[in-house]
Formats: structure tokens, sequence, C-alpha cells
């Protein structure tokens, strides 16, 4: 047997789908992440030429200096409009969105929920981090019942400012949407997870399959007011219980039936 | 092709069809919903992209998207719906790809009416959405001008990668008229889609279709390049109609429906001896400043007729720069300005300005 020296096996790379330039993004923050996350999906699908990103308007606005793929910034809430548009005069292409919560649950609503209905072939990565980042941490549809931001500065009042909107199980009951799940990038197993969810989220449509989410909550220590680590936590102990993890919508025969279950 | 009885909307998207329309997205509107519905039924009867938006908010980026990935796409509507537009036609225009809007004008503002008007006309010339942006705005009088202008509208978006806006109002889009269709122009290709369009990454640098320019010297330098554009595009794309202007007194300036009424006006006029001719913008935007300030050298006055509150007015008086006497007929809220009023108007000014001394003698018009 021969012996390689240890120093010339690659344990970490940059994926190919991912450019060589440092993100803006705020140390700690998961943006970051899931763009890795996605990149590596897309250099194991082998499709990082065939791929069409659209950025929303929130703190991945820049998303498209990030990805090595064909890009488009669509205006704020309309790239599910904007990735049908695309999608639907280029059928052959891989289209993705890339969407904050005051993007696709606030503005783009309507967008969303349609682009779902429809059946749009298209794949949609929603981030949730329960505040407006790019804005300087306002409430968002998503923000927690008591949460303090710049424009709950009492902490949010169902009664007043209403109560958060759980985008991923509202879409899973439109019989357009054919994948609905949601992940979190809180730790190292969870993450795992999610890139899991986002390789199946981009099958689904390679497969035809119809409309594919994946809504991953993800951290803003910066408009928290939390080091990164404080951020993670927050998302285990008071994100998690708001929003629940798991699938709410899986299409049929993506995944290998498991040994031993029952037909 | 044969001349055959076509109603404007039908008249108009079969137009789009066979300039070889990829896609189209739209929400129902009156009075330009007879236009999805040709859509609706040509679009997948051919293998092309029909989807009914769930506003025209969605519509006009679903637009935005097809056109980022290079496809010949419209969308069509009327005044309310294209207010929802304006964000999206300003993304368009800021990130330069081609698109083409039909706006079939009617009453308002607000919820307004349904009947004819044109009191979109600074919102759609002026800009509407946020910006310095500008649109090529083209002003049909008739369904065959509002077939040609279709085609035209998508060669313009391309060649100039610009919002190219067909301007009509809802008796154009509801009229039926002898017009003669184009022939078939099969789409093209996605293979032989632009250079810039987002296809896919295959073996080239990707490509990016955005309006975002944060360092603002950069955002500086894209306009100053979009309004070089816009000059060049005021150089080559003028588009202007005299009819009997060459020994005209009174000249009336109208677009689109309105001049088609004031040409009725002004053979009346002239059957009384009043020397009247009409001027009509085509092109909306760039405007035929050098056509009108020229006749406005040779009249002795200006009327201008509109179906709004006066709106291409402050054109016409911005270009003419009181070199004569320009005043304004209109009628507002979807009322129709008929050939009698505006030939009450004509001759109400040939008189202030002494120019209608050899004509019949004055007459008031019953109301
Ligand atoms: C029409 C419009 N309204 C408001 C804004 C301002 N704006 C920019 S980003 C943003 C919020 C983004 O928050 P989110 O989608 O949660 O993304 P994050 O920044 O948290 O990643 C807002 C309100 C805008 N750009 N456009
Ligand atoms: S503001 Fe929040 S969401 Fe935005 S980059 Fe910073 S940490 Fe991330």
């Amino acid at each position: 047997m021969t012996t390689a020296p240890l120093a010339t096996t690659p344990v970490y790379e940059r994926p190919d789908a991912l450019t060589d330039v440092p993100t803006h993004y705020c140390p700690g923050c998961t943006h970051g992440i899931a763009h890795r996350l996605i990149a590596e999906v897309i250099d194991e699908l082998g499709v990082r030429e065939t791929t069409i990103g659209v950025a929303s308007v929130g703190c991945s606005v820049f998303a498209y200096r990030y990805f090595a793929t064909d890009f488009a910034q669509a205006a704020h809430g309309r790239a599910p409009a904007m990735a049908t548009g695309l999608k639907r005069v280029s059928p052959e292409r891989l289209v993705f969105t890339y969407q904050g919560d005051g993007d696709l649950a606030s503005i783009g609503a309507a967008e969303i929920l349609h682009a779902a209905a429809r059946g749009e072939a298209i794949t949609v990565f929603f981030l949730n981090n329960a505040t407006y980042g790019m804005t300087g941490g306002q409430m968002a549809p998503t923000s927690l019942i008591g949460q303090k931001t710049t424009s709950s500065p009492l902490g949010r009042d169902a009664a007043s400012q209403g109560s958060p909107i759980r985008m991923s199980e509202l879409i899973a009951q439109l019989d357009g949407a054919a994948y609905v799940v949601r992940r979190s990038l809180h730790d190292v197993v969870q993450i795992k997870r999610a890139k899991k969810a986002i390789r199946e989220a981009f099958e689904v449509q390679q497969r035809g399959l119809g409309f594919a989410m994946v809504e991953l909550l993800s951290s803003c220590p910066t408009n928290w007011g939390m080091a990164p680590d404080e951020a993670l936590g927050w998302i285990r102990d008071a994100m998690v219980p708001a929003y629940p993890l798991g699938d709410f919508k899986v299409p049929e025969g993506l995944r290998p039936a498991r040994k031993g279950a029952h037909a | 092709m044969a001349v055959e009885l076509l109603k404007g909307n039908v008249a108009f998207a079969e137009a789009a069809v066979r300039a070889g329309c990829e896609a189209y997205f739209g929400y129902p509107i009156t009075p330009q919903t007879e236009a999805l519905e040709h859509m609706a039924k040509r679009m997948p009867e051919l293998g092309r992209v029909f989807v009914q938006a769930e506003s025209e908010v969605a519509a006009i980026n679903m637009v935005y998207g097809a056109a980022a990935a290079g496809a010949r796409v419209m969308t069509s509507s009327s005044s309310p719906g294209v207010s929802l537009m304006m964000e999206g036609i300003s993304y368009i225009a800021g990130s330069e790809v081609p698109a083409v809007v039909v706006d079939v004008m009617r009453g308002g503002p607000g919820l307004g009416n349904i009947a004819p008007a044109q009191c979109d006309y600074l919102q759609m010339v002026k800009g509407g959405g946020h910006g310095d942006y500008r649109s090529i705005v083209l002003a049909p009088s008739t369904v065959q001008e509002l077939i040609d202008h279709t085609v035209l509208a998508f060669d313009l978006a391309e060649a100039w990668r610009t919002i190219v806006v067909v301007l009509a109002d809802g008796s154009l889009g509801q009229m039926m008229e002898g017009a003669e269709l184009p022939p078939m122009r099969p789409p093209r290709p996605p293979s032989e889609r632009a250079a810039w369009a987002l296809t896919g990454a295959i073996g080239r640098p990707t490509n990016l279709v955005s309006s975002i320019h944060l360092e603002p010297s950069e955002e500086e330098a894209f306009n100053q390049r979009l309004q070089a554009k816009y000059a060049a595009i005021e150089a080559a794309e003028v588009r202007v109609e005299e009819h009997l202007t060459g020994d005209a007194r009174i000249a009336v300036v109208a677009f689109g429906t309105a001049a088609r009424l004031a040409k009725t006006a002004i053979a009346a006029a002239r059957d009384d001896g009043l020397a009247v001719g009409v001027l009509r913008p085509i092109t909306l935007d760039p405007f035929p400043t050098a056509a009108l300030r020229a006749l406005a050298e040779r009249v002795d006055g200006l009327l201008v007729v509109e179906m709004n509150a006066g709106q291409m007015l402050q054109d016409v008086q911005r270009v003419v720069a009181e070199r004569v006497p320009v005043r304004f007929f209109g009628r507002t809220g979807g009322v129709m300005p008929m050939p009698e009023e505006i030939g009450a108007a004509i001759r109400e000014l040939a008189h202030e300005v002494g120019a209608a001394d050899d004509a019949a003698p004055w007459q008031e018009v019953p109301a």
C-alpha cells in the first residue's frame, strides 16, 4: 500500500458553483451556509451550466455575485413570478429562487402562493430568519410573538401585529405544491439534513414533479443582537418550537423505499 | 393576406402571435380582455406560453423573467392594471431587457370606467415607474395600425433592448374594422436567443440580468448610457403623420383615436373654407419635436385635442414655446370628443388668430 502525503487530500474546497469572492454577509450569518449547500448540490448534480438563479430583495440581493450560474435579480417579493417567466420559456433549465421571509411571506405572499398553486416547476429556497435583515431588523411576518424588533420595540403583539405565518404548512395545502419541507441551519446534523432537502428539491424539478420549496430556519445575529453561537441557540430554542422541522409534502417515489418498509 | 373585419383587441393579439411572440402573461381587465382570451386559445395551440397571472404585478414580473431569458414576450392590460405594472416596468427598463406592453386605456382616475380615454399619456410617456427611464410609446389610431404597431413593437424592443408601449384606448380595442394581419413569422428557436440572455452558462461566462448598481458612480454611468440610448432612439425612431398641413393656417395636434376624430372635424372645416390640418404623433416617445416645431413656424395657431384634461398639451406647449397660440379641447372620463365640438374649437381658434377671414361665418354649434 502506498501512502500519499496527507496534505494533498483536499477535505474542503470551494464548489465550482460558487465564485471566488468574499461575501458581504455578517459574521455568523447562515446565508453563507445556505449558499454553500446549494452550490454543493449544483456541483453534485452537474447542473451549474443549466441552472438559472433568481435573487430576491433582502440581504441575499447579491446572491448573483456568489453563484457561478446565470442569474436574475428580481423586484422585492416577485422572484416566483420572474422564475415563472424564466422557466416557462426555458423548460429544459433548472430555475431556483432564493428569498427571505420579508420577501416571500410579506410583500411576495401572492406570488409564492400562486406559483405553488400553479405547480410551477421551480425550486424555492426560503430563508426564514424572523426579521427584515437588510433594512435593519424590522418585524417580519415570521417574527415570533414577543420578539423585539426595531418596528415591534415592545415585542410582537399578536392582538395588534398578528401572528407568525407558517408558510410551509400553508403552501403544502396547495395541490400544485409537490415538495415542501422545513429544515434548519443551526447545527451540523441539521445542516446535513438541509443539504439533502436542497438536493431533493432540485430533483423534484428535474423529474418534472412540480413546485418545490425548502424553508431554512436561518440566523441574523446582527439584528437579533446576539453573538453567532447564541443566535444558533435561539433558532434551536425559540424558532424550532414555533416552526417545527419536517416534511410537509414529499412526492411519492422521490425517495427510495426504506429497507423493510411495507408498501 | 386579405383584409378582414377584425376587433382591435383580437387583432393585436393575433398580430403578436404572428410576430413570433413566444409568451404572453396577463390578467383580465376591460376593455382589453379579448386579447387575453385570444392568447389563451392561440398560444397553447401553437405550443407557446400563456399564463393568466394572479395580478398585473405578477404578470409584468413574468414578462420580466421571460424577457431575461431572451424570449419574445408581451403583456396587455388597461389603465388600473398598468398602474400595477409600474414597478416591473422600471425594473425591465433598469435591466435593459426587451418587452412589449399594450395599454388599452380607459377612463380614470381610480376604478374609473371602461370607456375609451387617453388619460394615461403622462403615466406612459413620462415614466410612471421610478427612475430616469423612458419607453418607446406608439400611438395607433386604427385597427390596422394597432396590428402594425404591435409587430413593430417587438422589433423595436429587441433592437433597442427597451420597453415598447402600444398606447391604445378602449374604442380601438373594442371596434371592428377592416384590417390585414401580417404573415406568420415562426418564433425564434431558443438556441438563437441573444448573447446577453439567461440561457444557462454552457461553455461561456455567466450572464446576469439585474437593475442594481449599488455604487452611485456606477449607477450614474449606467444612467448616462441609458440617456445616450434614448438620444439615439430620438434620432432614429420618430414617427409622425401630417395630414393636410401643407397650406394649413390652423393645425390640430392629436394622437390615436382623438386624431381620427380630428380628421373628420377638419374635413368639415375645410368644406367651410378653413385651411386646417392635423399633426398626429405616432411615436409619443420619442415625440415628433422637429415636425411640430416646423409646423408651428408656418401656422397661426395650434389646437391640441385629447381624450383627457390636457396631457400631451404639456409637450406641445414645451415644443412650441409660445411661437403661436396653443389652445386645447378635450373630453374626459371616457367621453369621446365629437367632430362637431372639435370643429367649433377650430373655428374659435381661427377667429382668435385671424385665420378665418375667408371662411364661412362663425356659427354656434348646438351642444
Ligand atoms: C418595493 C420595496 N419595498 C421595500 C423595499 C425595502 N426592503 C429591502 S430588503 C427588505 C426586507 C428584506 O427582508 P427579508 O426578505 O426577510 O430578507 P433578509 O434581509 O432578512 O435576508 C425591504 C423591506 C424594497 N427594496 N422594495
Ligand atoms: S443583517 Fe442579518 S441576515 Fe443580513 S447578512 Fe447580516 S446577519 Fe445575515
